[in-house]
């Protein structure tokens, strides 16, 4: 069974994307796991906005798989909400993730970040780089990289006290 | 043999055509009340589109006038990135004497992906739905007295956005409810939704009293049926469907039951009016509450948007 500690690859997305930032740039969790790394990241980096100054967005209106399984809903039932606190205009943004797989989302998410502007720059940092790539998508930034079978699905989960693990399950599907 | 499931939804119980409200559970309005939300916001984008609906021919087929309607369609299949058709069915081959379901084996045969219809008779989107291809989807924009499930939806959504919680609302309907498909939608919404207290509020000859069997206490008397409301939806008196003397006239309509600032302040302090348009001002509703602080009607408009964006997402993405 593969043991990933993911406090400890939280602590390398920290120092890494330390490095990655620069002036006028803003950090953009992937919904769900992504959106709770940008949160906690936003504050333990200490970066401009406060706690609430990071964004969240979602792939749901850009995915490519809609015409084979619809709507994809979150957990209220509805589609996941994009909460963009700040103008995209010239801005350097950090997308941040918890899976790097196919590369899929990665395309949706950006092609969403663009109907709300256009920004100077979009890197990428995730937790795990599991490969399996679909689409020409790198990461400027991965804690881990390791190769799992297409049959198992790696996903963050996030604790009442707000701590990370990684859970391995049985994929449903892609 | 006739199948005895519900003709919209598949066999994992997702909806594929939107016909009516009656019959659908709630967590399938619910979905598509939390879809709208998100819908909406997409009026905030520099690009106010999605492609979800990328090359996808939705035809547009209205054998009855309407224009907010037809243009909240219209724009909402847009937004999600749709090829519109609009049919000017007076001049289409229906008035040549095609039947409706040749007019529709046609623009099957043009590759339409989606069919909006309003119609004067009751079922008519059914007996379409029940002939177009597994992949083809339907929406009833009315039809007849019988349901008008988009403006049932955007009924409830405008009530949900404005006061939160259905389960201690009291929701009065006022006007010409044997004729409206609207009410009858709502009704079915509200109920759905767990609304404890709708009232339907007009004079004997425009609310049947067959109407207390869907759970509505029915009031002949205004005062008594808005007093206390949380919601006021007033309807259109629709001249055209009448026929003979259920009224005595629009001015003692307007006596009894038009809504007038007097009459509203029988209600909640905090109440919202309602009516799904077009509103005649002066015969179910005073012009100083049309415009007043209370009217939600023009919000009404813009939530119908995000409400077909998500019914229409929502199906496209369901296969038979």
């Amino acid at each position: 069974m593969l043991q990933l500690d993911a406090e400890a690859l939280y602590a390398e997305l920290r120092d890494g994307v330390r490095h990655l930032l620069k002036p006028d740039c803003a950090l953009v969790g992937i919904w769900s796991g992504g959106a709770w790394l940008a949160e906690r990241l936003q504050r333990d980096l200490g970066l401009p906005g406060g706690d609430k100054g990071y964004g969240v967005i979602s792939s749901t209106l850009h995915r490519d798989d809609f015409s084979e399984r619809g709507l994809v809903t979150g957990k209220n039932g509805g589609a996941d909400p994009t909460r963009l606190p700040f103008a995209i205009d010239g801005r350097h943004i950090v997308l941040i993730d918890d899976v790097l797989y196919t590369g899929r989302t990665i395309r949706a998410v950006v092609n969403e970040l663009f109907d709300f502007g256009r920004p100077a720059s979009v890197t990428l940092a995730v937790l795990v780089d599991r490969g399996g790539r679909e689409l020409p998508v790198a990461a400027a930034f991965c804690a881990a990289k390791l190769v799992l079978p297409a049959a198992q699905k790696l996903s963050l989960g996030r604790r009442d006290d707000g701590g990370f693990h990684f859970s391995v399950t049985a994929s449903a599907g892609t | 043999m006739l199948s005895r499931r519900n003709p919209q939804l598949n066999g994992h119980g997702e909806l594929i055509h939107l016909l009516s409200i009656e019959g659908l559970p709630k967590a399938v309005l619910m979905q598509i009340l939390d879809t709208a939300g998100t819908f909406l916001s997409v009026n905030d984008r520099d690009v106010k589109k999605v492609p979800l609906l990328r090359g996808k021919s939705v035809f547009n087929l209205f054998f009855e006038n309407s224009t907010r309607t037809r243009t909240t369609f219209e724009i909402a299949a847009k937004r999600l990135s749709a090829d519109v058709i609009n049919l000017d069915i007076a001049k289409s081959s229906t008035a040549k004497g095609e039947s409706l379901l040749d007019t529709i084996a046609n623009l099957s045969a043009m590759h339409a992906d989606m069919f909006i219809v309003r119609h004067a008779e009751s079922g008519a989107p059914y007996l379409i739905a029940q002939h177009v291809a597994p992949h083809v989807h339907v929406v009833n924009a009315g039809d007849g007295r019988h349901a008008h499930p988009t403006q049932g939806l955007l009924d409830v959504y405008t009530i949900r956005h404005y006061k939160k919680d259905f389960t201690q609302l009291t929701v009065a309907i006022v006007g010409d409810i044997v004729h409206s498909r609207v009410a009858r939608s709502d009704i079915h919404a509200l109920t759905t939704l767990g609304v404890p207290e709708i009232r339907a509020v007009g004079p004997k000859t425009l609310v049947p009293g067959d109407l207390a069997g869907m759970g509505v206490r029915v009031c002949h008397d205004m005062a008594e049926g808005i007093r206390g409301a949380d919601v006021i939806i007033m309807l259109r008196l629709q001249n055209e469907r009448m026929s003979g003397a259920m009224l005595p006239s629009a001015g003692e309509f307007y006596k009894s039951y038009g809504l007038t600032a007097e009459k509203l302040a029988l209600a909640k302090p905090d109440c919202i009016v309602m009516h799904p348009g077009p509103i005649n001002r002066g015969v179910e509703i005073d012009s100083s509450v049309a415009d007043g602080s209370h009217s939600v009607i023009l919000p009404q408009v813009t939530f119908g948007i995000a409400v077909r964006m998500a019914v229409m997402s929502t199906i496209a993405g369901n296969a038979a």
